[in-house]
C-alpha cells in the first residue's frame, strides 16, 4: 500500500514535470504543444548516447540532454509556431502534431526502431527501506525534483521581473507590449523552460521505465496533458496536483484493478472531472468586473 | 512651443479595410490635444498605431522629431510615451502593485519606489488596493491603475483612449480632474474620447474624425461652439 502510494507520487512527479511544459506553453502563447511529449524522448536518446557512447557521467549526460532540449524546443516555436502567431488555434493545433511525428520519425531515422535499454544510473545506490516499503532511488529522485522545480518556478512566477512579465504577457499581450515586455522573447523563454523540464523528465521516465524508442515521448506525454488538464491547464500548482493524482490513481489502478485497464481508469477520472469541474481542479474562475 | 508628435498622411489598413484614410495631426509640448469621433471613426486605430500596436500602410509618426515606424512596438513605450488603451486592459491576475511595476518594466529597478510614490499621489485608492488582485477593482479603479500604470514609464507624451468609457458621471468628472492634473505637472495628454462634450472642455485643440479623415479642427472652445460638432457630437 505505502510502497504503491510513493510509487504513485513518484510517476505523478514525473507527469507533473512533463505537465508544467504543456500548463506553461498554454498559459503564455495559448497552444498546446503536442510535440512536447516528443522532446522527453529525445531528452532520453540524447542522455542516453552521452553516457553509452561519449562515456560521459549522469550529471553531465543530464545537462546535455536539456541544453539539446531547450535549443530544440526554442527551434520548434521558431520555425513551425511562431509564423502561426495569427493565424486560428486549429491550424496551430495541427502543426503540432506534424511536428509530433516529424520528431518521432527523425528518431526513428537516427536511432533506429529496436528499443534500447536506458542505462541505470543510480546503480551504485541502494533503494531505502522506509516503513517496510522498498523506495528506488529514482523514485525518491523524482519526487525532490519535483518539488524543487515546482518551488522555483513559483518563485520565478511571483517574485521575479521576467516571471511578472510572463504572466502579464498570459493575460494580455497587447497591453503587455504596450509596458514595453518583448512577447516574443517571452514566449521564446517558457518554450525554453518548458523544453529543459522535458529533458529532465525524460531522464527520469527513462531511469523508472528503462526502455527507450521513437514513441516513448507519446504516451507519458499524452498522461502530462491529460494531468494539465485536471488540475487547471495554465496553472501551475494545477500541474502538480494534477499530475500526482494522475500518477497515484494510474499505479493503484494497475495493483487493485487491473493492469490492462489502467490507463482507460486514468482517462475515465478525466472525463469525470471535467464534467463536474470543466476548468479542471485548480482552473482559472474569471471573477473579472467589467 | 515644440511638437512631440507629428502624424503625417496615416494610412492604416485592417487586412483589405481602409480604416484611416490620409490623417495627420500634431500634438504641441503641455497641451491637451483631443481627437474626438463617433464609433468606427478610427479614433483607437489612430491611437494603437501610435503605440506601435498597428503598423500604417504609408504616412509618418514622428516623436520629437524622430521617425518611430522603424521601432519595434515593445520599444516605444522608450521612446517617452506610453498607451492607456481602450477598455483599460488591466492584468486581472496581477496583484495593483505589480500592474504598476510592468507599467515601469523598461525603467530601473532603482527608479521605481519613487515613481510608484508619485503615482501613489495621484490615485491614492490605489495605494490602499496595492496587493489586491486588479480583477477585483471596480471599473474607475481599473480605470485610475491602467493610468498609473501607463504613467510608470514616465512619459512624456501620455495617450488616453476613452477613459471614461463605461464609468459613472461622478467618475467621468474625477478621471477628466485627474487627466487635467497630470498635463499641469508637466505631461503632454493626446486623449480619445466619445464623450466630446468632456473632452473639448479641457482639451487646447482638438481634431475631428469621420470615417478615418479629420473633417475638422480647431481650438476646444471653438468645437464646443461649432454647429456642425454641437449636431453631431454635442446632443444638438
Amino acid at each position: 500500500m505505502l510502497a504503491n502510494l510513493i510509487n504513485g507520487i513518484s510517476l505523478g512527479s514525473i507527469y507533473a514535470i512533463i505537465a508544467l511544459g504543456y500548463t506553461m506553453v498554454y498559459g503564455i502563447a495559448k497552444m498546446l504543444n503536442f510535440a512536447h511529449g516528443d522532446v522527453i524522448m529525445v531528452g532520453g536518446y540524447v542522455s542516453f548516447c552521452s553516457m553509452m557512447y561519449l562515456g560521459f557521467p549522469a550529471p553531465l549526460a543530464v545537462l546535455l540532454a536539456m541544453i539539446v532540449c531547450t535549443t530544440l524546443g526554442i527551434t520548434i516555436e521558431r520555425l513551425a509556431y511562431k509564423p502561426l502567431r495569427s493565424a486560428t488555434s486549429l491550424a496551430v493545433l495541427i502543426t503540432a502534431i506534424g511536428m509530433s511525428y516529424f520528431l518521432q520519425n527523425a528518431a526513428l531515422i537516427i536511432w533506429g526502431a529496436n528499443p534500447k535499454a536506458f542505462p541505470n544510473m543510480f546503480k551504485n545506490i541502494e533503494a531505502i527501506e522506509f516503513a517496510g516499503a522498498r523506495i528506488s532511488p529514482v523514485a525518491l529522485v523524482a519526487i525532490v525534483a519535483n518539488v524543487i522545480i515546482m518551488v522555483a518556478l513559483t518563485l520565478f512566477t511571483s517574485r521575479t521581473k521576467v516571471g511578472k512579465a510572463m504572466r502579464a504577457v498570459s493575460e494580455d499581450k497587447g497591453a503587455a507590449t504596450l509596458m514595453g515586455i518583448n512577447v516574443n522573447f517571452t514566449i521564446s523563454l517558457t518554450f525554453a523552460i518548458g523544453s529543459g523540464l522535458a529533458a529532465i523528465a525524460g531522464v527520469l521516465l527513462c531511469t523508472a521505465y528503462p526502455t527507450l524508442m521513437p514513441t516513448t515521448g507519446s504516451m507519458p506525454g499524452i498522461k502530462a496533458f491529460t494531468a494539465a488538464v485536471f488540475g487547471g491547464i495554465g496553472s501551475i500548482p494545477g500541474a502538480m496536483i494534477g499530475g500526482i493524482l494522475l500518477g497515484v490513481i494510474e499505479i493503484f489502478a494497475r495493483a487493485y484493478i487491473s493492469s490492462e485497464l489502467a490507463d482507460a481508469i486514468v482517462f475515465g477520472v478525466l472525463i469525470v472531472v471535467l464534467i463536474f469541474r470543466p476548468t479542471g481542479l485548480l482552473g482559472k474562475q474569471i471573477h473579472e468586473k467589467v | 512651443m515644440s511638437t512631440v508628435l507629428k502624424v503625417e498622411n496615416l494610412h492604416v489598413y485592417y487586412g483589405s479595410i481602409h480604416a484611416i484614410k490620409g490623417v495627420s495631426f500634431e500634438v504641441g509640448e503641455g497641451e491637451i490635444v483631443t481627437l474626438i469621433g463617433a464609433n468606427g471613426a478610427g479614433k483607437s486605430t489612430t491611437l494603437n498605431t501610435v503605440g506601435g500596436l498597428l503598423k500604417p500602410r504609408e504616412g509618418s509618426i514622428e516623436f520629437e522629431g524622430r521617425s518611430i515606424l522603424g521601432v519595434a512596438p515593445h520599444k516605444v513605450v522608450n521612446e517617452g510615451m506610453a498607451l492607456c488603451p481602450e477598455g483599460r486592459r488591466v492584468f486581472a491576475q496581477l496583484s495593483v502593485k505589480e500592474n504598476l511595476e510592468m507599467g515601469a518594466y523598461t525603467r530601473p529597478a532603482s527608479e521605481i519606489p519613487e515613481t510608484l510614490e508619485m503615482v501613489y499621489e495621484h490615485f491614492p485608492r490605489l495605494k490602499e488596493r496595492q496587493s489586491q488582485m486588479a480583477g477585483t477593482l471596480s471599473g474607475g479603479e481599473q480605470q485610475m491603475l491602467a493610468m498609473g500604470r501607463a504613467l510608470m514609464s514616465k512619459p512624456k507624451l501620455m495617450m488616453l483612449d476613452e477613459p471614461s468609457m463605461g464609468l459613472a458621471p461622478i467618475l467621468v468628472d474625477q478621471i477628466f480632474e485627474i487627466i487635467e492634473a497630470l498635463n499641469k505637472a508637466g505631461t503632454t495628454i493626446l486623449l480619445v474620447e466619445q464623450n466630446a462634450q468632456m473632452a473639448l472642455s479641457i482639451a487646447d485643440r482638438a481634431y475631428v474624425l469621420e470615417t478615418g479623415r479629420i473633417v475638422n479642427t480647431g481650438t476646444g472652445k471653438d468645437l464646443l461652439n461649432d454647429d456642425s460638432v454641437k449636431k453631431a457630437y454635442l446632443g444638438g
